[in-house]
């Protein structure tokens, strides 16, 4: 699927939300006899009261805080996860209720992996576009999980960021276009009542994460004549420390390009919430005119890739909201029988 | 006389995108174009996990169809990581038999749609599962350990000198297409890497991955076909590795060796390229010893004096050997065969060893329970 979206709407609010609490890989190493190669340095956790949609809500009051408009104004509210509390009941609904967005609104719940957030996002530009709605809210975050010891365990986070999709002469920053790609590739998943993922280990990286991210990127560049020079920053998604980086290296992105969008190595992987809350990170440093890659990418498998400028409505907006290093430089550590606590890893 | 007219392989590396059935058609066809012919009288499948890995078995009919040519004999043979061995050696005896004029051999392993706990475990098959396995839990890489520890105490051998076998197998494979690691690697390096099972380290154990090879023997020379089988012996060992008399002696090896050096009529001193079973850096040092090309305790110290690199006394795994080419199981004896073909042959590239005119193929399934030895020869 692509679109041809003319910076014709934009973003006109974002905001993120990462959890105060921290466990460092270290810490969950100690636990399993693993001493180093760990994928990321500390991961966000949830605390007890947290859930995706008490983060949601979270992003969401710091994207209208920017955004400045009446929830009653939002056309949809959209939440991407894989970590939904109700099997069955949307956990949008209940967004939309606690931010005031209710009941004139279209409000669903969106699953796909890592891409759940992005996936979202699209949809909210189209109904924007096509004139349903003036304004749409999509929201991408989990609570992973990742089964004790298992590699996923040392980078599964919390995080959520919320994004309002509305007209031109608002926005932050508009959309010039965008572009999916999937297949059915089985690199993750997890089934009915399973409480853990499964994975395929290195099956994950190169046929997986790389090909998709990479597939979408370039096609986006062939259908609208982009070349990475044309981008002053990218964002990929993060799953670990090393895949965004080595993803950028091929693509042929330098380091200082995706440096300020890449912030799993403080707060893990946020699946959902992992690209999103990249560019929110991206956006509270860029200047207007500047132009912005993302690329997400969801297990099973699949990418969007967007192309972004800024705004000039970035320079009075951005501060009416805590950016994403606030919520990364405020934590408190915690040890692994606090965290198993915290996120129901100890049967009772 | 058996001769070799045509062979071919695919890289050994994570196929993501094939399976069983698109490795040995792709090996099969260079093996065949070679050979500059398009139907063979047989075919003999080497194989080890398929069933376990890939959830298939019935490999012979299944690549025969896939090559098209469905209505010949076709077979898969298994002993463990000798199958490609042990298929070479029964595709040997059928067309000596003249039972058959061509057959084709080839060799397969797909490995990577399963986890390394998975081929561990499948790997694990190859050992004593009711004497050995089931009741210690031991895994195929810790029985290696044993031996390796138990070699260092006795020759009193330094852990460097055994690594050197990992270190020169990389620099061969620098130079060789299909091997999966084309980098070198130091000493030191092998030693900082991280530990599988005491004293085993990561780089001192062949890697997972997937691949095929293939031959085609026949009865008469043909084409342009310039090797032929001088020897081709297979022999076993008591199976539970802890009742054999000395751990530290392959005697499989040993017996196949005595046989294959009366049967091509030749001595050590003849070999001229030499491929070794070196799952682990120590089944190579231990090889080497039981081949009679070193004394006991000094095999390692061999390939540490370099003596074992192209240039040295004895080119050994010239195109990285089962550490740096890599060890898609069942295919791995296949491998070994088809290199010795490209040295014999003068298609060696930058890894050519000049004149060689004598190549010896040794291959393992178990910790030794079958030892496949091949004596190739240019003609």
């Amino acid at each position: 699927m692509e679109l041809d979206l003319n910076r014709e709407i934009g973003i006109i609010g974002y905001g993120a939300y990462i959890p105060l609490y921290r466990i460092k890989d270290e810490e969950i190493g100690r636990v399993w006899g693993r001493r180093a190669g760990f994928p990321v340095e500390e991961k966000a956790v949830a605390g007890l009261d947290e859930d995706v949609v008490t983060m949601a809500i979270e992003a969401s009051l710091n994207a209208l805080k920017r955004a400045q408009i009446n929830p009653k104004e939002l056309g949809a509210v959209l939440v991407g996860t894989e970590s939904k509390p109700y099997a069955v009941k949307p956990s949008g609904t209940i967004v939309a209720e606690a931010i005031g967005a209710t009941p004139a609104t279209l409000s669903a719940d969106y699953e796909f992996a890592c891409k759940a957030g992005t996936e979202a996002l699209q949809t909210c530009i189209a109904l924007v576009k096509s004139g349903m709605c003036k304004y749409a809210l999509a929201i991408g975050g989990d609570t992973a999980q990742g089964r004790p010891s298992d590699e996923l365990e040392y980078t599964a986070a919390s995080g959520a960021a919320a994004y309002i999709v509305g007209p031109k002469d608002e926005a932050l920053a508009t959309f010039e276009a965008s572009f999916s790609y999937v297949t059915d590739t089985p690199d993750f998943w997890r089934r009915q009542v399973q409480p853990y993922p499964k994975h395929t280990g290195r099956f994950t990286g190169e046929p997986a994460y790389f090909k998709h991210i990479i597939s979408a990127a370039k096609m986006l560049f062939e259908k609208y004549s982009f070349s990475p020079e044309d981008f002053d920053y990218a964002v990929f998604h993060q799953p670990n420390l090393k895949f965004p980086i080595r993803v950028a290296k091929k693509l042929g992105f330098p380091m200082e390009k995706i440096k300020p969008g890449l912030v799993v190595g403080s707060i893990g992987n946020t699946y959902a919430g992992s690209s999103l809350i990249g560019l929110a990170a991206t956006l509270d440093v860029a200047k207007p005119g500047q132009r912005i890659l993302v690329v997400s990418f969801g297990s099973g498998a699949g990418s969007d890739a967007f192309s972004l400028v800024v705004e000039e409505a970035i320079e009075v907006k951005r501060d009416r909201a805590p950016g994403v290093v606030d919520y990364i430089e405020r934590k408190r550590y915690v040890d692994y029988a606090t965290y198993a606590r915290f996120r129901g890893k100890i049967l009772r | 006389m058996v001769h070799i007219i045509g062979y071919g392989c695919t890289p050994v590396k994570e196929h993501w995108d094939k399976g069983i059935r698109e490795l040995a058609f792709e090996a099969a066809l260079k093996a065949l174009e070679k050979a500059g012919i398009d139907k063979v009288d047989a075919l003999v499948v080497g194989n080890m996990s398929s069933g376990v890995l890939a959830g298939q078995e019935h490999l012979g009919a299944l690549i025969a169809d896939e090559l098209g040519m469905s209505g010949i004999s076709a077979l898969k043979v298994e002993a463990a990581c000798a199958s490609g061995g042990a298929a070479v050696h029964s595709a040997y005896a059928m067309v000596k038999s003249g039972a058959y004029k061509r057959v084709l051999v080839v060799g397969v392993e797909k490995m990577t749609d399963k986890l390394t706990p998975q081929v561990t475990s499948a790997l694990a098959m190859a050992e004593d599962q009711r004497f050995t396995v089931s009741p210690t839990g031991v895994s195929f890489v810790a029985l290696n350990a044993l031996l390796h520890r138990l070699y260092m105490e006795r020759y009193g051998v330094k852990p460097e000198e055994v690594a050197a076998f990992a270190v020169n197998d990389h620099k061969h494979a620098v130079n060789s297409p299909h091997a999966q690691y084309r980098n070198e690697i130091t000493v030191e390096q092998v030693m900082k890497s991280p530990m599988v099972a005491d004293p085993i380290h990561l780089l001192e154990s062949s890697p997972i991955g997937d691949g095929a090879a293939a031959v085609v023997l026949s009865s008469e020379p043909e084409g342009d076909s310039s090797v032929e089988i001088a020897a081709s012996v297979a022999a076993t060992d008591v199976f539970c590795l802890f009742s054999r008399e000395d751990m530290l002696s392959l005697r499989a090896t040993v017996l196949a060796a005595k046989k294959a050096y009366e049967q091509a009529k030749i001595s050590p001193e003849d070999v001229d390229v030499l491929e070794v079973h070196d799952a682990f850096s120590i089944l190579g040092a231990i090889a080497l010893e039981d081949l009679g090309f070193a004394e006991r305790g000094q095999g390692a110290k061999m390939a540490y004096e370099g003596e074992t690199l192209i240039g040295g006394k004895l080119p050994t795994n010239t195109f990285g050997g089962l550490k740096a080419r890599g060890h898609p199981v069942g295919a791995t004896g296949v491998y070994q065969i088809v290199e010795l073909c490209m040295q014999l042959s003068n298609e060696a590239g930058k890894n050519q060893v000049p004149d060689a005119n004598v190549g010896l193929a040794q291959n393992v399934g178990g910790v030794g329970g079958t030892v496949v030895i091949h004596v190739l020869r240019g003609v």
